[in-house]
């Protein structure tokens, strides 16, 4: 739109380095709250903490992968979205089903409710971005 | 929710060490970058002088904010919910520079949007770090 002349859209560049700049909040957010529950009070709901650890290495993931925008990056990007969003919709709906399960929060708890949904939206933006730069290479390359 | 609550031991009723002054100011600091820096976006304009001051400054009162949080510790005082508590207190000082550098990298309007953005998060932040640090009550 605005950058269009501005050849080969990538994924780091624009609307994408905002994404990034999103998942590294989280990546920081998720990853020093796993690293305090961890350490200070595993035994209390180990499900919950190592939840809250995958979550935050998915996050730190995503975002190297949006900002190496090469094809692995890419690539990477996309099943890092893929499992951020299977794990916020499976998760969220668990800890709705089975709370015994889930004594303390997790990012992705209540499908992200503690954090403004914004782990529920996240993805799709992310998902959303990719296919977008995809169409976008598509059309400078042909 | 579930967690045991530690035993009420001995918490000064003065209060908060994350609700004064320096955390009412951090507050008004982001939403005013994050409302030049939304003009400077809407506007196609990139990462003004004015932004990286702003978030110099906010960077300033987070700090003062963490090390208010310190001598608190110090003095015995404990969080109610420490996990989420140190988690916030390390995302909110993480904000500013991560704002700054990612803004330097995108001289564009989304470099203004990045900052808009991460002045919007920080009184979020510092609102859920004053109820992770009052939840002994209930």
């Amino acid at each position: 739109m605005a950058e269009s002349h501005t050849a080969r859209p990538r994924t780091n560049a624009g609307p994408g380095r905002l994404l990034i700049a999103v998942y590294l909040i989280f990546a920081i957010a998720a990853s020093s709250r796993a690293a305090v529950q961890i350490a200070t009070k595993f035994d209390e709901a180990p499900l919950a903490y190592l939840l809250s650890a995958l979550a935050a290495v998915v996050y730190i993931v995503a975002a190297v992968g949006l900002a190496r925008a090469g094809h692995a990056g890419r690539r990477v990007a996309l099943a890092c979205c893929a499992l951020e969003l299977a794990g916020v919709v499976g998760v969220g709906a668990f800890s709705l089903a089975r709370p015994d399960l889930f004594p303390d929060e997790t990012v992705w708890s209540g499908f992200g409710s503690g954090y403004g949904y914004i782990p529920l939206v996240l993805p799709i933006l992310g998902l959303a971005w990719l296919l977008h730069t995809r169409r976008a290479a598509h059309r400078v390359s042909s | 929710m579930n967690t045991p609550t530690p035993a009420p031991a001995t918490v000064p009723v003065s209060g908060s060490p994350v609700d004064g002054a320096l955390a009412v100011a951090a507050i008004v600091v982001a939403l005013l970058v994050a409302v030049w820096a939304l003009v400077a976006a809407l506007r196609h304009r990139s990462p003004d002088r004015v932004q990286f001051i702003g978030l110099a400054v906010l960077e300033l009162l987070l700090l003062g904010l963490a090390v208010v949080t310190a001598v608190a510790l110090t003095g015995g005082e404990r969080p109610g919910e420490p996990g989420s508590f140190f988690g916030y207190l390390v995302t909110l000082v993480c904000l500013p520079p991560l704002a700054a550098v990612l803004a330097r990298m995108e001289p564009t309007r989304w470099g203004s949007a990045i900052v808009c953005a991460v002045c919007l998060v920080t009184p979020v932040v510092v609102v859920r770090l004053q109820q992770t640090w009052e939840v002994l009550g209930g």
